[in-house]
């Protein structure tokens, strides 16, 4: 990649990620350890022409980002674990009401307000299930700074492109940790808009999804009259309690992510070849696997890694052909054992699943990792 | 005024609306749309934020921009709107419970930022959605269904605590008048900076079956006869003091932010 080099930090680079991306208003509350990037979005976003709310909580915080972003702004917001939490409630206004946004959760080790400045993996489920009621999500996880620019302009564009909210979990160790960045020059990655309307503004149905089952979106101020609603409704955005039109509408709702998961699955392997064993991790614990590989060549035992990037919809083809090829696999993961049973339930009950799962606020180390391999 | 302009409005094809026989949100929906009509406004150029009861179902019945939102949120909504689109006219409808319980701090708050929207709040004394359980302007000692032996919490002045938080603009007037609650909702769409409007209304489903508090009519009736003037200078009991309560002219939070964004732009800061 060209681009300017530098060095910085997780948080920061996920800010840069989503100025990169065109977000133009930021709406948060602050929160260790994710306030970096409120504090970053307040330097610069004004300069940019763009705008830095401070909310009286995250209720509020992710109601402002949903409004902005029908105005056509993109927006987000950054949070931890318990205001994250007080999110779930508008993150189904947004999925219902199908309006871009991105949400970044810095993961901290909870339950409440538990360790606050220490790291954990244990929003996984939040969330992906944290929001009542049935519905889909995207969730990413970088692993390093430079995951944490390229991830941010990736959850940008599949919100803009799905008309979701996309969940960026990072955790405290990627946020916090510096490394070396390449910022790329503008036009060097795909930065994506959402779909504007076609037809003539008497025409226009704000739910009346493509083929691909998004709807084209006007902003709130255009000829383009936009009845939004977190209620059940029709094409026109107007209440419709019939169970067809509630099937319909739910369906919909989950088929345009997961009828998409090619296109939103992202992984990397690393030393996938002839490995016997496979270590699954995302997010900073990937990176101590990246070490327990080399450790594990050394003793003379071929381990390979599936980073996974997407988180949700869980790239089930990949780890189950990834498993396929292997005696064993070890997930890791900084809480008591959330994605291993996503991995479980992909590869099935029969095959061989370690789980090294880790609860007290300390980073995974390769050594932790390699001990799982002691189970086979 | 023409019943044709009211239709530029007015989602008539959605009519008759689904509130009770009796209740007072038709009224207000009413003042509402005649204030819209009065003040020339394009309907392509305002949207109306609303929350979650019986008045969150307004949005239904305009052809507005709209978004219905989650319960007690709609000015946090209305404040992301209006801070990138400042041209629009953006409105926050929402309930006594929706508005001023479980949506109290956004209320506070709003109005302490003095973002510029206008919030028309019906005020019922109960949540008619859910079945009229009691919120947080039920008076004191009156029956709700969840408050059968009587409330033992005292009412909150919504109007007060808009004053105090710092609004530009609160008036309180009530569905018995009809004029004067649709010249506060013109006031309030004009005047820059965050604006309230009380409609003091009635539930006879609810509060007035569960507080023997007779018909419809009767209920009317009763609210004209405690409504009274903010120049009379009489509060307590059961007075429902009405008129234009806080008029200030605090630069609007939309003004404030380009203000601080010129100092951005060219580099300065504070301190």
């Amino acid at each position: 990649m060209r681009g300017k080099v530098r060095f910085m930090q997780g948080n920061e680079a996920i800010a840069e990620g989503a100025f990169y991306a065109g977000a133009r208003f930021f709406a948060g509350y602050p929160i260790t350890p994710s306030s970096e990037i409120a504090e970053i979005a307040s330097r610069r976003l004004l300069k940019l022409g763009g705008y830095y709310l401070q909310m009286e909580d995250e209720l509020a915080s992710l109601a402002a980002v949903i409004g902005a972003s029908l105005c056509g702004v993109k927006a987000f917001t950054a949070t931890s674990g318990p205001g994250f939490s007080l999110m779930q409630e508008n993150l189904g206004v947004a999925i219902m009401a199908e309006v871009p946004c991105v949400v970044i959760n810095v993961q901290r080790s909870g339950p409440s307000t538990g360790l606050a400045t220490r790291p954990a993996q244990a929003d996984v489920m939040q969330a992906r299930w944290g929001t009542h009621g049935d519905h889909a999500i995207i969730a990413l996880s970088p692993a390093s700074v430079q995951e944490c620019f390229e991830l941010t302009v990736r959850a940008f564009n599949f919100a803009e492109r799905f008309r979701t909210p996309v969940i960026l979990l990072a955790d405290e160790i990627v946020g916090h940790m510096r490394e070396r960045v390449v910022l790329p020059e503008a036009g060097e990655l795909e930065v994506l808009e959402r779909k504007r309307p076609r037809v003539p503004p008497e025409e226009y149905l704000p739910y009346q999804p493509d083929v691909d089952g998004v709807p084209p979106m006007s902003d709130f101020g255009s000829p383009y009259v936009f009845h939004a609603t977190g209620s059940m409704h029709d094409e026109r955005g107007l209440p419709n309690n019939s169970p067809e039109n509630a099937r319909r509408v739910i369906r919909r709702l989950h088929d345009k992510i997961y009828n998409h998961r090619d296109e939103l699955t992202l992984t990397r392997g690393f030393a996938m070849e002839e490995a016997e064993y496979l270590v699954i991790a995302f997010g900073a614990t990937a990176r101590a696997a990246r070490k327990a590989l080399r450790l594990a060549r050394e003793r003379g035992v071929r381990v390979g890694l599936l980073q996974l990037q997407t988180l949700w919809p869980f790239p089930e083809e990949v780890v189950e052909g990834a498993a396929g090829r292997v005696r064993g696999l070890i997930v890791a993961e900084m809480n008591l054992g959330q994605i291993v049973h996503e991995v479980r339930r992909v590869v099935g009950w029969d095959r061989p699943v370690v789980s090294v799962a880790k609860s007290d606020g300390e980073g995974i180390t390769p050594d932790e990792i390699l001990a799982g391999l002691e189970a086979f | 005024m023409s019943i044709s302009s009211l239709q530029a409005f007015l989602r008539t094809e959605a009519l008759p609306h689904f509130w009770c026989a009796g209740c007072g949100n038709g009224i207000v929906l009413g003042a509402l749309v005649r204030a819209f009509v009065r003040l020339e406004l394009d309907p392509t150029r305002v949207v109306v934020v609303t929350g979650i009861g019986c008045w969150g179902k307004a949005d239904d019945y305009l052809l507005t921009h709209a978004f219905h939102v989650t319960h007690g949120r709609a000015l946090a909504f209305a404040t992301g709107i209006k801070v990138v689109r400042p041209d629009l006219t953006v409105l926050a409808l929402m309930g006594d419970g929706d508005g001023a319980t479980i949506g109290g701090n956004h209320l506070i708050h709003a109005a302490r930022r003095n973002v510029d929207v206008t919030a028309v709040v019906v005020n019922n004394q109960n949540y008619g959605m859910t079945g009229g359980q009691y919120s947080a302007t039920t008076p004191a000692e009156s029956c709700t269904s969840t408050s059968p032996y009587g409330n033992p919490e005292d009412a909150l002045d919504i109007c007060a605590l808009a004053d105090a938080a710092g609004a530009n603009y609160v008036a309180r007037s009530t569905v018995y008048h009809v004029r004067q609650l649709e010249n506060f909702i013109c006031e309030a769409i004009t005047k820059k900076g965050f604006s309230l409007v009380e409609a003091a209304s009635i539930c006879p489903t609810h509060y007035g079956r569960n507080n023997r508090l007779g018909t419809p009519t009767e209920m009317l009736r009763r609210l004209r006869e405690q409504a009274v003037p903010l120049a009379r200078g009489e509060v307590g009991g059961d007075r429902i003091v009405i008129g234009r309560l806080v008029e200030r002219e605090r630069e609007d939070f939309n003004a404030r932010y380009e203000a601080v964004r010129r100092r951005a732009v060219e580099g300065g800061r504070l301190g």
